[in-house]
């Protein structure tokens, strides 16, 4: 198992720079997930760690050893292709001994660890099949499986889930799962699908445009995002985003106006808002409550009412706010027209700046009302 | 047990992997040595210096051999004498008369070859375009009669030399023919008008098969559902294949025309099977002017067969840009 | 009958137009035209040198029966005879008189019987001459033609095989400098015939001292721009996700090649293998050239050279040329789709 560092990585392909400096330490038996919209670069990022690609500038290092020259073939790393590129002309047993056989392993061993890895992956059946024989799980689980018996220093995958319908997907996601932990090896794994990236990571890197927005814990990514763009790409539905402006600073507090003519008080964080800025307010569905007396913050109308049974999602307007999604556990039976009257939960309230960094979160930008 | 099975059929030894293994060893020591990125080159190498050896290091002695002379093999033997082969080449009184020439053999393969590829070109593409035509349609045993016209292309240029100069003997199956009708038997190859009209005759028999074939995938290239509109604005079906069919084609016949003729400037094999360039110089193609000057004959003419060689050369070289500058017109549109 | 159907190759009507007649006339005109002489080969291939020279010659390979009758040297003709009083009889003919034929019962050779020539017709048999075939592969050096002309086969095709296939991965695999240099430098060699380099090639050969080898024939056309070309065509379509994968399962780009490459273009080198096996099986002008002793000979070489002998022999020549045709007529009796689909993508022959 190994530690990664890449040290100020950069990519550009032709007149167009896809990868900006990048710098990102791995550790051992760590699971990274590579998360961004498409054209982010995250799959560029995977292949010049593979050695697919050579970057331009920057320096790659695989325990301690500086492989940035070093070809593919040697760098003793494995991946899994989003296409899973097996052999076609190959059995199972073949595609993932092939591998093996190059790095010149005896026979006896190359059975052995070929038909342990079929065993844990469900495959010891398939052995003497082609892969266009199979079915796209089973196709898959032999794309881990060659990557498994190299017993490589670090497992690269590069969405892997992507061709499978959605209940395969979430089967192959808990699959992956108890793999790594099984395997305990260091995997970076590239996706564009958050719901992924937080199942699965010990880490999650947020790319976006060929940068690094934000590396961290999932549940870290998920309450303190450093950005609006991070806060906004990490959790399903989206957390909203109003935009407002701080009218007074009270001593400790600001008072911010948004949604012509609501105001919310807020603690001034740092104290580094002043009066005519504008800010933007982040909230998550599920910390929107609908309340029927008492303080309300914001009274919305029902665009489209989604019963899901254990839950339910508004999909809302209100004067000056386009749409703002609700998030509601259990049944609540209110329909397209109603109006909503919401209470925002102050412990989970995000500031942004106007530049879309973010200010405080939760607690910080509370103040007791 | 179907565990082990299974494995000890995957793992049965495969003679290839094993051969590609030995190889291995010394390509991946090259592969150390230049890098991964420099391996193309290694592996275009040997097609490469074939290429080098076979076509364009030829190519140059070729250039030189026209500008010497005597009857040496080697470079280095030979006497530098200018334009004197080419001079020889065009000695004539005048190109349209061969014997005013000193080179007359020249000459008269030169005659024979343009008349050979006129008629040749023109009738064969006619035949093919035919033939595609007939086999386009709703044709029962489709497979079969494109199969039949096809076979001959197959065929050596010396079987069908000889399959045809067993039809054409004296006591062959055509003068039998002849003579059933009520005819007189007819000594073809001693005739010169009947010899050429064999060569042209059996290299047609012997190709258009070919062109039929690259004429038929053009055919059926053209949607169905032109021939429907077509039909549906009241269309008949002559001025359909005027208008629409062969004007769809015509790329095709472009390529099939300017095949032909680069084949055709080319021809020797068949007729020097068929005819031996008979009767006296009937017959006679370029390509066996040149090879004749240089093989056959005691004076071993390197350096005048290499002049003709590089006139031959030119000509082809103009048909085949005019081929590019045809596909690229194509490709564009 | 629509215009679609007169025109395309959809199957249309129901009644046969004028048009279809005319087509099936075309084709069976052209089935006997193009098929027939071939026809007509292998037939006369099982032909007496006897049945060879008869004229007008018969369809099938038959002869008139002879018989060997005491007080005679040579087996005489059989003749079925028409007597006088209507009945007919089996006679052997000794010699021709005028408009009469002196004749013998075989039977009763004693007494000869004269018949007008009208009154008799030859007694005929079906008979192979299979010693056509085994007489010149043991008398002449054909067996050793045929040997030289697999080995050219054969040797080259494999050759061919290998460096196209070769250079056809470099230039669809990898991207490097010169690859384009490379490209119509290979095109540039499809507009250099062999019939305009005859002499130099002649001339490298000479160096290397190959002349009147078989290897003179096989070396100069074995790197072909059609199998770089048809080979890369079909590499291009492969998936670059699977060479990066063999990479990073530490394949060489030789193993890359070997194992993972060529298995997966195997469709495209059965087309270049049909056409090389083409190629030279029927080479002539250059083997010509370069082979003056007989026994370097090809088939195609040897077959003219015993064409051009004095005294045509034409029962062997003919049986030749049937044993120079078989194995391609084999081909393409089997690998017919793949010429034909060949052909019709490549325009090459």
């Amino acid at each position: 198992m190994a530690q990664l560092a890449l040290k100020a990585v950069t990519k550009t392909f032709g007149p167009l720079q896809v990868i900006h400096g990048i710098d990102l330490d791995v550790r051992d038996g760590e699971f990274v997930v590579f998360v961004g919209p498409s054209g982010c670069g995250k799959s560029t990022l995977l292949r010049l760690i593979a050695g697919l690609e050579q970057p331009s500038s920057g320096q790659i290092v695989i325990d301690g050893q500086d492989v940035t020259r070093v070809p593919a073939s040697d760098r003793g790393l494995a991946m899994v292709f989003q296409s899973y590129a097996l052999y076609p002309h190959m059995s199972v047993y073949k595609n993932m001994a092939f591998g093996l056989e190059n790095m010149g392993l005896p026979r006896a061993e190359v059975e052995l660890r070929v038909t342990r890895a079929a065993a844990t992956l469900r495959l010891t059946d398939y052995l003497d099949r082609k892969p266009k024989a199979l079915s796209g799980g089973q196709r898959q689980r032999v794309a881990i499986g060659r990557a498994i018996v190299r017993d490589p220093k670090i497992f690269l995958f590069d969405e892997p889930l992507s061709n499978l319908d959605a209940e395969l997907r979430v089967a192959m996601r808990k699959e992956i799962a108890s793999l790594h932990a099984a395997i305990s090896g260091t995997i970076i794994y590239v996706t564009h699908d958050q719901v992924e990236a937080m199942t699965l990571a010990s880490r999650i890197v947020v790319l976006r445009a060929g940068r690094i927005e934000q590396v961290g814990a999932p549940l870290d990514l998920y309450n303190r995002p450093d950005n609006l763009f991070v806060a906004t790409f990490i959790g399903s539905p989206r957390m909203n985003a109003i935009s407002a402006q701080v009218v007074a600073i009270d001593g400790g507090d600001a008072a911010l106006a948004f949604a012509e003519g609501q105001t919310l008080l807020l603690g001034n964080p740092g104290g580094r808002l002043a009066a005519g800025d504008a800010v933007t307010i982040g909230i998550r569905p599920e910390h929107c409550d609908v309340v029927d007396t008492g303080a309300v913050d914001l009274a919305v109308r029902i665009d489209l009412a989604e019963q899901l049974g254990g839950e339910t999602f508004f999909y809302c307007s209100a004067p000056g706010i386009a749409e703002l999604t609700v998030q509601e556990s259990g049944q609540l039976l209110r329909a397209r027209g109603d109006t909503l009257k919401l209470r925002f939960r102050r412990d989970h309230l995000h500031l942004f700046d106007a530049n879309g960094q973010a200010l405080a979160h939760g607690a910080a930008a509370a103040i007791a009302s | 047990m179907r565990q082990s099975d299974a494995a000890r059929r995957t793992t049965r030894p495969d003679p290839w992997a094993a051969a590609v293994r030995l190889l291995d060893l010394p390509m991946r020591a090259v592969q150390r040595l230049i890098g991964e990125r420099r391996m193309p080159y290694v592996f275009l190498l040997p097609n490469v210096v074939f290429f080098a050896l076979f076509v364009f290091v030829p190519l140059g002695i070729s250039f030189w051999f026209s500008f010497t002379g005597g009857s040496a093999l080697f470079p280095s033997q030979r006497p530098y004498v200018g334009l004197q082969q080419y001079g020889y080449l065009f000695d004539c009184g005048s190109v349209l008369d061969p014997s005013s020439c000193r080179e007359d053999h020249f000459w008269r393969g030169v005659h024979n070859t343009a008349f050979f590829v006129v008629v040749q070109v023109t009738l064969m593409v006619l035949f093919s375009l035919v033939t595609a035509l007939v086999l386009n349609r709703p044709i029962r045993g489709r497979a079969f009669f494109r199969a039949v016209y096809f076979f001959p292309v197959l065929l050596s240029p010396v079987v069908v030399a000889l399959i045809w100069k067993w039809i054409l003997q004296r006591d062959g199956l055509l003068n039998a023919a002849i003579t059933t009708l009520g005819g007189q038997k007819i000594i073809f190859f001693i005739d010169p008008s009947w010899a050429m009209f064999w060569a042209i005759f059996v290299s047609i028999w012997a190709h258009m098969g070919f062109y039929t074939l690259i004429l038929l995938a053009g055919l059926q290239a053209i949607p169905g559902d032109l021939y429907e509109a077509a039909e549906m604005d009241g269309t008949r079906p002559l001025r359909a294949l005027l208008r629409i069919t062969l004007p769809l084609l015509w790329p095709n016949m472009i390529v099939v025309i300017v095949l032909a003729l680069i084949r055709g400037v080319q021809t020797f094999d068949e007729v020097f099977v068929l005819t031996g360039g008979g009767p006296g110089t009937a017959t006679l193609m370029i390509v066996q002017y040149i090879y004749e000057t240089a093989f056959a004959n005691q004076s071993q003419n390197f350096g005048l067969a290499s002049a003709a060689s590089i006139v031959l050369g030119v000509v082809l070289f103009v048909l085949t840009l005019a081929q590019l500058a045809f596909n690229r017109k194509r490709d564009a549109t | 009958m629509s215009l679609r159907s007169a025109l395309t190759l959809r199957r249309g009507g129901h009644r046969l137009h004028w048009t279809d007649v005319a087509s099936y006339a075309y084709l069976a005109l052209g089935v006997v035209l193009m098929f027939g002489p071939v026809l007509w080969l292998g037939l006369s291939s099982f032909k007496t040198q006897a049945a060879l020279l008869e004229f007008p010659p018969s369809l099938l390979p038959t002869s008139q029966k002879q018989v060997s009758v005491p007080g005679f040297d040579t087996p005489l003709p059989l003749f079925s005879v028409t007597m006088d009083d209507g009945s007919t009889r089996v006679l052997a003919q000794v010699r021709r008189v005028g408009l009469q034929a002196q004749m013998v019962d075989p039977a009763d050779p004693g007494k000869t019987i004269r018949v007008a020539l009208d009154k008799r017709t030859p007694l005929r048999e079906t008979a192979f001459a299979f010693s056509n075939y085994t007489e010149p592969l043991r008398q002449f050096d054909f067996l050793l033609y045929l040997k030289n002309s697999l080995f050219v086969t054969i040797v080259a095709t494999l050759i061919t095989l290998l460096i196209n296939s070769m250079a056809a991965y470099a230039l669809s695999i990898y991207q490097f400098p010169g690859r384009n240099v490379a490209m119509v430098g290979i095109i540039s060699t499809l507009m250099i015939p062999i019939t305009i380099i005859l002499v130099p090639v002649y001339l490298v050969i000479t160096w290397f001292g190959l002349v009147n080898s078989l290897w003179a024939v096989i070396l100069p056309g074995a790197a072909t721009p059609t199998g770089v070309f048809l080979l890369r065509q079909y590499m291009l379509t492969l998936p670059r996700d699977l060479i990066e994968a063999a990479r990073m399962d530490k394949a060489s780009e030789w193993q890359i090649y070997a194992r993972i490459v060529l298995p997966l273009t195997l469709p495209a080198l059965a087309v270049l293998a049909i056409f090389s096996v083409m190629w030279r099986w029927n080479e002539f002008l250059w083997p010509l050239a370069v082979l003056s002793k007989s026994q370097s000979y090809t088939l195609q070489i040897g077959l003219n050279a015993f064409q051009g002998e004095l005294q045509t022999q034409w029962n062997y020549l003919l049986a030749m040329t049937v044993v120079t045709m078989l194995p391609i007529t084999l081909v393409f009796v089997f690998l017919q789709r793949f010429i034909v689909a060949g052909i019709a993508n490549t325009g090459v022959k």
